[in-house]
């Protein structure tokens, strides 16, 4: 399979890949690993006028830390991001979630803000983002927006982000001290997962305060926050879960049934919220 | 913005890259594939085409020291980079300690994913230099093998990380 014919353009700044991308819009597609889109070239299952490839912007991947935040550059690599002991250190549930990514031979390329573009239903880093409570910055001649990660994929590989705009950074909050968990089920190590589950979990007042984000159930990451008690997680885990996975609509595809992906995430959100809370205690 | 590399949609272009440590040149069309490119331009066959959406592996190359899945990178973006195929493992046709392992320990058969494999390994074990088993099994499920089933490889590429430690 290969990809239908196009032109290319190869900025080498923010500001020329803004200009490409002003100038083609909505007929552009962003290059950046490209294991997702190149895929889907090969596949024609995306026509694109225009390639703007944006390797060439090396001053797009970095991490920085700001206050409470953590700052990724779009082009930070997805090796990178999991090998960083700064990310394992205050974004630990980003680093858990990294290990789920693609395969070694994926992360090598494959990016951090690429992935939040594509927005695969399933994709682990915009769920660890939107069960953090991150923010997508987007940057275009107009301007530069943050849009909550909870806001930013519409349903399934689709985005609010605009034909002119270019993702250039990832803000992720920092937690401090808690819990994290991350689990998947996927058919194969490394594959799209069936169900994907983040957790994160800090102590507040008497109880504890939680996030708890399912991808792969809906067409975009679907996040419960709440409140758990200091003791008997058990039961309350149970029908929290249940409750809120009562109210999604999960996808139903070939080889899994809605019902079963509802099962999954049951038992998965139970298993990944105790995971952390034991954890945070 | 008049120096912007734009290459048009019919446009073939000369792209020059360093493979295996050898400056080669060929022509390329934005689509064509880097695969494609290093087979049918620069005539390195040793490079495989399996699945061509990036699920086999069998095309793994390394570009600029990262990994790529060189059916889904374009031969453009390879202007000006250094690529490895499995051609640059052998010394003058002289088989190196990984692909000896490969033979030894019976880690391929028909050989169509092992031009992959080898890259992705090496890559590997120069990060990873004390790998555990479960490291090279996450490792090696990046790529699909339907011969062996994966036993041979795990035990060669052990072997070799055992021996240079």
């Amino acid at each position: 399979m290969k990809p239908a014919p196009f032109a290319y353009i190869q900025p080498r700044t923010e500001a020329e890949a803004l200009a490409a991308l002003a100038e083609h819009g909505d007929d552009a597609v962003v290059l950046a690993g490209g294991l997702s889109l190149g895929a889907m070239m090969n596949m024609r299952l995306v026509f694109a006028g225009v390639v703007i490839d944006i390797n060439q912007l090396t001053d797009l991947d970095y991490l920085r830390n700001e206050d409470d935040w953590l700052r990724t550059g779009a082009m930070l690599r997805q090796a990178d991001a999991l090998a960083s002991p700064e990310i394992a250190g205050v974004l630990p549930l980003l680093h858990e979630g990294l290990r789920h990514v693609g395969h070694y031979q994926t992360r090598s390329r494959g990016t951090l803000g690429g992935s939040v573009a594509h927005a695969d239903p399933s994709a682990e880093i915009p769920l660890c983002l939107a069960t953090l409570g991150g923010d997508v910055e987007l940057s275009s001649q107009r301007g530069t927006r943050r849009v909550a990660a909870r806001d930013f994929a519409e349903s399934a590989l689709s985005t609010c982000r605009a034909g002119d705009e270019l993702i250039t950074a990832l803000h992720w909050p920092i937690q401090g001290n808690g819990g994290v968990a991350f689990r998947e089920i996927a058919q194969r190590h490394g594959d799209f997962a069936v169900v994907a589950v983040a957790a994160t979990v800090r102590r507040s007042g008497a109880g504890f305060s939680y996030s708890l984000g399912f991808g792969g159930v809906e067409g975009r990451p679907r996040v419960l926050d709440g409140v758990a008690p200091d003791t008997n997680w058990g039961g309350f885990a149970r029908d929290a879960v249940a409750a809120f996975v009562d109210t999604l609509a999960p996808m139903e595809d070939p080889r899994v049934s809605a019902a079963y992906r509802s099962d999954v995430s049951v038992h998965l959100g139970i298993e990944t919220l105790l995971e952390a809370l034991g954890k945070a205690a | 913005m008049t120096d912007v590399k734009r290459i048009g949609r019919d446009e073939r272009v000369r792209v020059t890259c360093t493979v295996n440590g050898k400056r080669q040149s060929g022509f390329a069309e934005p689509r064509t594939l880097l695969s494609d490119f290093l087979r049918h331009e620069l005539y390195l066959y040793g490079t495989h085409v399996g699945c061509e959406h990036g699920v086999c592996g069998a095309c793994t190359v390394t570009l600029n020291g990262r990994l790529a899945r060189s059916c889904m990178t374009f031969a453009v973006q390879a202007e000006g980079a250094a690529i490895g195929t499995v051609e640059g493992l052998s010394d003058a046709g002289t088989l190196n300690a990984l692909q000896r392992a490969f033979t030894e320990f019976g880690a391929l058969q028909c050989g169509f994913c092992t031009a992959g494999i080898l890259i992705s390994a090496t890559h590997f074990l120069a990060k990873v230099p004390n790998p555990t088993e479960e490291d090279v099994r996450a490792m090696l499920s990046g790529h699909l093998c339907r011969c062996t089933g994966y036993e041979g490889m795990v035990r060669a590429i052990l072997s070799v990380a055992e021996s240079s430690s």
